[in-house]
């Protein structure tokens, strides 16, 4: 018998009308495009794409904050417009990159107050409190008002309070942005050891961060410009990368490489270069091993230096360049240039 | 026994709302905040009252505006009470999007987060009462108030003033943070017209009409009628109508307007929903 769906989209679309000032004529901006997924109870579920992909979107629907312009989509196994209340009742949410809180209020009364809105009795509400900040490390923080707290901190209180209602499906959208390595770890850890304490329960994640999709999702779903481009296990999606050859090479050169010359190579896939302190870092992908020579040539002939070569396992990230042709941060930031 | 979702968003809101309005400053300086602010109000139209009738201050006239002022506090508190929550959760505290994915009656979150606006209001009409009978002969004489028509009246208007809200709130999450004060500019608005200091009579004729029409007239006329009773009916205004028909009135058109006001409710929610508007921030 097959698992009962968390969520569920069919030809899920959302379309923004803007425009900047009264004059200007409204123009549409495509956010969503016939987005259909299937998400079972119990998965940690992964979407994954640049900012700007449709992400966000897709969340504020899910959650019942924003409508849909096409398609229709249900949360555990109720319709997210024709529903909100029944969806509301079995969800939580939270917003990565954020200060939300009352400042005025503690720790343990923001949270405290969150817990009354889903009839969590108080002596409940406060157990669960200080255990989970005991888990992310801010138990010696809930007595503390919420705008004392650093914006790490503040983030790891709304964690909690995500967490605190034990929801059928939650969602995090972004839940690590902004926070520092060590914090994004305790969080991926947190998120993994939540999901295996209750088989029931469902989590939807989003992130640009192709590493926490990879360490924590049993599934994931990349997403460009608001259209799902695939979606399958890490492992699956990467497996169909195996006949390709991903290299990795740090070099000394006067100056960056041209790329031009190396996508000429016969059997060169992907070639990116990224400027580090001394050196420059190399993503190539070749479809032979053999054309790794004429590549080394290439090097010889823009007077590069080899410093360190490495043959590594595709990732996420060779997955997203495979679907969109360009790497993650390069979409960002013509994103960001078109805005 | 499990509350229900409307009562666990009231209450929850007017924990919140207190906590938010009396702890933005220590206590005495909340405490002499919330009496000095209303006695000033007060004091302002005590003194214009007292160079225009040179002192006249056992004129029938003042105890009429006296008490109108003293009881149009209201409308502003609960008018921004309930529709300055969308501005504050949503600009901001960013919370509102939290409150609007939990199992939480909006409208309900909305009236419990203007409690703690309506008890300072409150706080307000009780000292500028008090200091009217003290200093200046207000004529009320706590024995011959009419309670039960008092406190029914006071129900009925903070109901409507609620509902009022309400509307301002629907406004509110389809704009930007303009309507920042827009409870107490349309109370600013309508203090001319509901007869709060002065007779609808004063007013041009073709002005009368929107006091007519606004149901905070006959609250605040009701008002009057149920503390001084003899000295409010020597003014020209529904004097034609009973204590019974103003209520009937109040009642009915607190109704309607409690009806349109959650129709205007839900079209606003509804619209904000469709244009992406419940978190947006406006950062200005």
């Amino acid at each position: 018998m097959s698992q009962p769906l968390a969520v569920k989209t069919e030809n899920l679309g959302r379309i923004y009308k803007i425009r900047n000032n009264r004059k200007e004529k409204q123009r549409e901006l495509l956010a969503l495009e016939n987005v259909n997924l299937e998400i079972r109870e119990g998965e940690l579920f992964g979407l994954l794409g640049p900012n700007g992909a449709g992400k966000t979107t897709l969340i504020k629907i899910l959650t019942t904050l924003l409508s849909p312009t096409s398609g229709q989509a249900w949360v555990a196994g109720f319709d997210v417009t024709k529903q909100p209340a029944e969806v509301r009742k079995r969800i939580n949410m939270v917003s990565g990159g954020e200060t939300s809180g009352y400042g005025l209020l503690t720790v343990r009364e923001n949270l405290w107050m969150f817990a009354q809105f889903y009839g969590i009795p108080s002596p409940e509400a406060n157990r669960r409190i200080q255990k989970l900040a005991e888990i992310v490390g801010i138990a010696d923080r809930l007595n503390t008002k919420s705008s004392d707290l650093s914006t790490g901190l503040r983030q790891k209180m709304n964690i909690i309070r995500g967490f605190l209602t034990d929801p059928e499906v939650l969602f995090l959208d972004e839940p690590t942005l902004g926070l520092d390595v060590g914090a994004s770890r305790d969080v991926r850890s947190f998120i993994r050891r939540w999901m295996d304490e209750n088989p029931h329960r469902t989590l939807l994640l989003t992130t640009h961060y192709m590493v926490e999709a990879e360490e924590l999702c049993d599934r994931v779903a990349i997403i460009n410009q608001g259209r799902v481009l695939a979606c399958d296990t890490p492992a699956r999606l990467k497996q169909n990368l195996r006949h390709e050859i991903f290299f990795q090479v740090w070099v000394i050169a006067p100056r960056l490489l041209d790329d031009y010359s190396f996508l000429q190579i016969p059997g060169v896939k992907h070639f990116h270069q990224f400027p580090e302190e001394d050196s420059l870092r190399l993503e190539i992908t070749l479809e032979e091993e053999a054309v790794l020579s004429e590549v080394i040539n290439e090097f010889a002939a823009q007077s590069a230096r080899i410093l360190r070569l490495e043959k590594r396992e595709p990732t996420l990230e060779d997955v997203f360049v495979q679907l969109v042709g360009q790497r993650m941060e390069e979409v960002e930031n013509v994103t960001v240039s078109a805005n | 026994m499990q509350k229900s979702i409307n009562l666990r968003s009231f209450l929850t809101a007017s924990w919140l709302g207190w906590q938010i309005e009396s702890n933005w400053t220590d206590p005495f300086l909340f405490a002499t905040y919330s009496i000095i602010k209303p006695v000033a109000g007060a004091a302002i139209l005590v003194l214009m009252y007292s160079i225009v009738t040179q002192g006249n201050f056992d004129s029938p006239v003042f105890a009429y505006l006296y008490l109108g002022n003293a009881f149009y506090q209201y409308v502003p508190a609960v008018l921004t009470g309930v529709s300055w929550t969308i501005i504050d959760d949503r600009e901001h505290y960013r919370t509102l999007k939290y409150i609007y994915t939990a199992p939480v009656n909006i409208p309900f979150y909305l009236f419990g987060r203007a409690v703690a606006k309506f008890i300072v209001g409150t706080f307000g009409v009780v000292i500028t009462i008090a200091a009217g009978v003290l200093f200046l002969n207000v004529p009320l004489d706590w024995s011959r108030v009419d309670w039960p028509l008092f406190l029914v009246a006071l129900f009925l208007g903070v109901l409507m003033l609620a509902l009022g809200g309400l509307i301002l709130a629907g406004i509110t999450l389809m704009t930007a943070r303009h309507s920042y004060y827009i409870g107490d500019v349309v109370a600013g608005g309508l203090f001319l017209f509901t007869g709060a200091i002065f007779p609808l009579e004063v007013l041009p004729g073709w002005l009368r009409p929107v006091g007519y029409i606004l149901p905070i007239t006959y609250w605040l006329e009701l008002i009057r009628r149920s503390l001084v009773g003899a000295v409010a009916e020597a003014f020209p205004t529904f004097t034609a109508l009973s204590n019974g028909d103003l209520l009937l009135i109040l009642a009915g058109s607190s109704l309607v307007f409690g009806i349109a006001s959650i129709f205007i409710f839900r079209y606003c929610d509804h619209q904000a929903r469709e244009r992406g508007l419940i978190d947006q921030t406006t950062n200005y």
